[in-house]
């Protein structure tokens, strides 16, 4: 869909690619990883920790901490106001509000395997 | 940087800009502060460069003048986007703003300086009814800014719901983006202000082109109506919208079918920085917690201005006006001459009315309450249905407060950003002004650290 | 009309209040405001007898202690009976803390260094030992009100244990030399004896009656992280500091984290300490000190988020006891105040003990140390 394109006549960069659970999302630069999972048809990316709903964008202006998620193995960032940066990893579910041992910081590759993200 | 400004303004939309740039032209030493990587705001909030839009004002009203505001003040004063304040501190006559910088490294930093604008604006005011947590409900503002920020359009079939003038500009942009709109359903009277004499303020004008655009693409706004569920497995596709009596009751029910909503009931002005310095607050007309602010925008705390929607919501026009009178009366504060100039304070009273009158309009009635099930989350973030805050009246919880600490809701994440309005309302009461300490989550470790000024590396 | 008015819904109120109804008297429990909405919904819940020193505060403690396991029979309130861990950082403290363990006569297990892990795996390194304190408990404090005082309603008869909310005491009516019940903004109130359970403004309540009961406000601010998904730190956790500091009489800010984790998801990280009236003004200072030394016992919470303070205003005497019994200056004034950061943990003996004397029964503890006129001597 090129209509909101046309409509500021943007002239997009290149995009790049960020890893959402090990699957490849296209960004354009300056966008947000919400925006570009969003934009994917990807609209939810975390389930909550009692009734595990899944969960995507809500506010998206980063008040509702909704959106949460891992980015390259730093827990609960929110995903409508993190600008992607090529080659981030992304990882959802259940790491967005889980403790990993100190050491573990880094290594968030979206192995969480059990987790599926709910897109279209 | 400088080790003490003497004016710190936060936010960087039409009230901060205009009272930075004020003050600056009046001699004052200005350091802006605003959590985004780009200016605007929520209003004219601004495409990243990766776009090359060479029309960016399609999607906003006005941006051209605010635009030529940042730049001259981008000439001028100190600008810190992209640092997120979680604390403000005074003591003897300095303003410490502890800010967080980077959308993800978060380093903290701290400002200080002599005087503070508060501009930190507002954020939508959802509703709670069956359904909202699912994914593809969005707030209005949160499509907007999918727009306006990302050029990305919140769905392919969108119902825009609600109440307020709002809900045009974000169904008009949708629509001439290439959403397919399905409708716009307003809970109050769709012509609820059209009589209202102040209507001649100079919004008339806008409004028609919005319902023009609406017209032209054969998108329905109905007046009256309101979706009371959103229906889906794991993520929406349909809503139902009913048509309702004066008080919001449903009268009949119909299903839209849709894979996005976006909705807001208003807006709440976000005050935590001005709670934390201990500014007094007041009841607005629709008996939101605002600041408190004298004719020069000055708050009760010495040397803390407000302006823009935290001291009630108006729009961008009332927000710039003002931002200039409170970026005089800073001046003027620190004893730089500031000739009296009526005819801005003139303005503000006539745009203020308006806002006024559009609060009382487009106001919120009670009849939502009765959209609600027994296991309707009212907090999502704690997933606390609404059996779960009567269960906490039935134990003696006889306001909001005592309900928070019963049965958690705004405990969580959000901490009752979303979910206070209806809260307070539920417990019977007008929504408080929030006491928040931490106005934005901080790693404990970053906490712990020794904070350090901008002005290190 | 009733036999007892209870002022105040705090824990210790509604403690009183659930043992004189069980104790088969009317209650009425009045609050100027909501169930917990004071010093009780501030609190982290602490249940201890680890962090006391021998003597009558821990003889008390202990009651209390056996009486939470009953109660928490009631459900509804999160009693979780998870053990607290005391970490010592030098051989000398870890000697100190075993030897006021063996004086306290309570249960315990001395840790050494290489055993610390075992009890919680996130702990940092470098510690010299400690001692695990299997009694040590948490509740929910607001829900452990509320639920005592319904419960207690419930069955004893609705008409026995009533709850009032938002009906503020204004003075005491007198039969003779005797207190006998209350006036309030929504009338009177005629009861055969008053208890005065205001908490923090316990004080302000017994100056209603003319009598002085030294009851000061200690500010604590307590840190909330986010919401953890699985537990981080299983057990009440703290250092050895914090017993020194919970009876210390110093003026200025203390602190000493006690880190712990809460079936609802986040971490909370207490205890500060400071005299400074009832202002509630955020010090960010504090705040950071607190996160400092929760860093400093848990690493792995350096890359969490704390996402929420907030402070109360704990009751304390200065010679840092309670106030529990009736008073021999106003008979039928009962007071049930003064108990610093402990409300939570010694409600249930308080109330107990003062269901007791209501009922004219004698008290299972010796109340001397806690007697209200203990302060007139030294003024």
């Amino acid at each position: 869909m090129n209509q909101p394109y046309d409509l500021v006549r943007a002239r997009p960069e290149p995009e790049f690619e960020i890893s959402v659970d090990g699957a490849p999302v296209p960004v354009i630069p300056g966008q947000t990883i919400g925006a570009a999972l969003h934009g994917a048809g990807i609209r939810s990316w975390r389930t909550t920790r009692i009734g595990a709903r899944p969960r995507g964008l809500f506010c998206g202006i980063g008040v509702c901490f909704d959106c949460l998620v891992t980015v390259n193995g730093s827990p609960s960032l929110r995903a409508c106001l993190t600008e992607a940066r090529p080659g981030d990893r992304v990882s959802t579910g259940a790491r967005a509000g889980q403790v990993g041992p100190g050491g573990r910081a880094g290594d968030g590759d979206g192995t969480d395997g059990g987790k599926t993200v709910n897109g279209r | 940087m400088k080790p003490l400004y003497d004016l710190a303004v936060i936010g960087a939309g039409p009230a901060g800009v205009a009272g930075a740039l004020t003050a600056s032209f009046a001699g004052l030493d200005v350091v802006l502060i605003d959590a985004a990587p780009r200016p605007g705001g929520q209003y004219f909030r601004h495409l990243p460069q990766g776009f090359n839009a060479q029309a960016p004002g399609a999607l906003h009203h006005g941006l051209d003048g605010f635009t030529r505001q940042w730049e001259t003040l981008r000439a001028r004063a100190d600008v810190l986007l992209g640092h997120k304040v979680w604390a403000v501190e005074r003591a003897e006559g300095t303003v410490t703003v502890r800010c967080l910088e980077g959308d993800r490294e978060e380093r903290p930093r701290t400002v200080t300086a002599r005087g503070l604008l508060i501009a930190t604006g507002a954020h939508d005011r959802p509703l709670p009814f069956p359904g909202w947590d699912l994914p593809g409900v969005l707030t209005a503002g949160g499509a907007q800014a999918l727009l306006k920020g990302n050029l990305v359009v919140a769905g392919r079939k969108v119902v825009v719901a609600g109440t307020g003038p709002f809900l045009l500009p974000v169904a008009a942009g949708l629509a001439e983006a290439g959403a397919d709109v399905r409708g716009v359903y307003e809970a109050n009277g769709r012509l609820g202000l059209a009589r209202h004499p102040l209507l001649a303020a100079g919004k008339a004008g806008e409004a028609l082109g919005y319902g023009a655009s609406l017209a032209r693409h054969r998108v329905p706004y109905r007046g009256r109506h309101a979706v009371i569920a959103a229906h889906g497995e794991g993520a929406l596709t349909h809503v139902t919208v009913a048509r309702l009596d004066s008080a919001w009751r449903p009268v009949s029910t119909r299903t839209v079918e849709c894979d996005t909503l976006a909705y807001g009931y208003g807006f709440v002005p976000q005050l935590e920085l001005p709670v934390q310095l201990g500014c007094a607050t007041r009841a607005d007309a629709d008996g939101s917690p605002v600041v408190t602010v004298d004719g020069g925008l000055r708050t009760s705390v010495p040397g803390v201005y407000a302006a823009g929607e935290s001291t009630g919501v108006g729009g961008a026009v009332l927000a710039e006006v003002e931002g200039r009178i409170a970026g005089r009366s800073a001046a003027a504060d620190l004893g730089r001459r500031v000739p009296p100039l009526p005819r801005l304070s003139r303005r503000r009273d006539r745009l203020a009315a308006f806002a006024k009158a559009l609060l009382e309009a487009y106001p919120v009635r009670p009849g939502w309450q009765g959209w609600l099930r027994d296991d309707t989350l009212v907090c999502r973030c704690e997933e606390v249905p609404l059996s779960a805050v009567r269960e906490a009246q039935d134990l003696g919880a006889i306001d909001a407060r005592s309900v928070k600490l019963l049965a958690r809701p705004g405990m969580g994440w959000c901490q009752g950003r979303m979910c206070g309005y209806a809260v307070a309302c539920l417990a019977g009461e007008d929504p408080a002004a929030p006491r928040r300490p931490i106005a934005q989550p901080i790693r404990l470790g970053d906490l712990a650290a020794p904070t350090r000024s901008p002005l290190e590396g | 009309m009733p036999d007892v008015v209870v002022i105040g819904a705090g824990v210790v109120g509604a403690a009183c209040a659930y043992y004189a109804a069980r104790a088969g008297l009317d209650v009425v429990v009045v609050d100027r405001g909501p169930v917990a909405g004071g010093t009780t919904g501030a609190g982290e819940g602490n249940v201890l007898v680890s962090d006391k020193e021998p003597g009558p505060e821990l003889d008390l403690a202990l009651l209390s202690n056996g009486l939470w396991r009953e109660l928490a029979e009631l459900d509804g309130f999160e009693f979780e009976a998870k053990g607290g861990l005391v970490v010592a950082e030098t051989g000398e403290v870890l000697e100190a803390l075993t030897g006021l363990a063996g004086k306290q006569g309570v249960e315990h297990t001395v840790v050494p260094s290489g055993g610390l892990g075992d009890y919680e795996p996130h702990l940092a390194g470098g510690f010299a030992g400690g001692v695990f304190y299997p009694q040590d408990a948490q509740v929910q404090p607001m829900l452990a009100a509320a639920t005592l005082i319904r419960r207690g309603a419930d069955r004893f008869g609705r008409g026995t244990l009533m709850l009032r909310t938002g009906v503020t005491v204004a003075g005491f009516l007198r039969d003779g030399d005797r207190i006998g019940g209350v006036t309030t903004d929504h009338g009177d109130i005629l009861a055969g004896a008053v208890v005065n359970a205001a908490g923090t403004w316990g004080g302000e309540v017994a100056a209603m009656a003319g009598v002085h009961v030294p009851v000061l406000p200690r500010r604590g601010f307590i840190l909330v992280t986010e919401p953890f998904d699985e537990p981080l730190i299983r057990h009440k956790v703290y250092t050895a500091a914090y017993v020194t500091n919970v009876a210390s009489d110093s003026e200025g800010l203390e602190t000493s984290a006690v880190v712990e984790g809460t079936p609802s998801g986040p971490v909370l990280i207490g205890a500060s300490r400071e005299r400074v009236g009832f202002d509630r003004t955020v010090s960010v200072p504090v705040l950071e000190r607190l996160a400092r030394q929760a860093v400093e016992l848990f690493p792995a919470l350096a890359d969490r988020r704390a996402i929420r303070a907030y402070c109360g205003f704990r009751p304390y005497c200065p010679d840092h006891l309670p106030v529990i019994g009736e008073d021999p200056r106003a008979p039928g004034l009962h007071h049930a105040c003064g108990h610093e950061g402990a409300g939570i943990g010694l409600a249930p003996a308080t109330g107990h003990l003062i269901a007791q004397t209501l009922a004219g029964h004698r008290p299972d503890l010796d109340l001397t140390p806690f007697r209200p006129d203990r302060f007139e001597e030294r003024r």
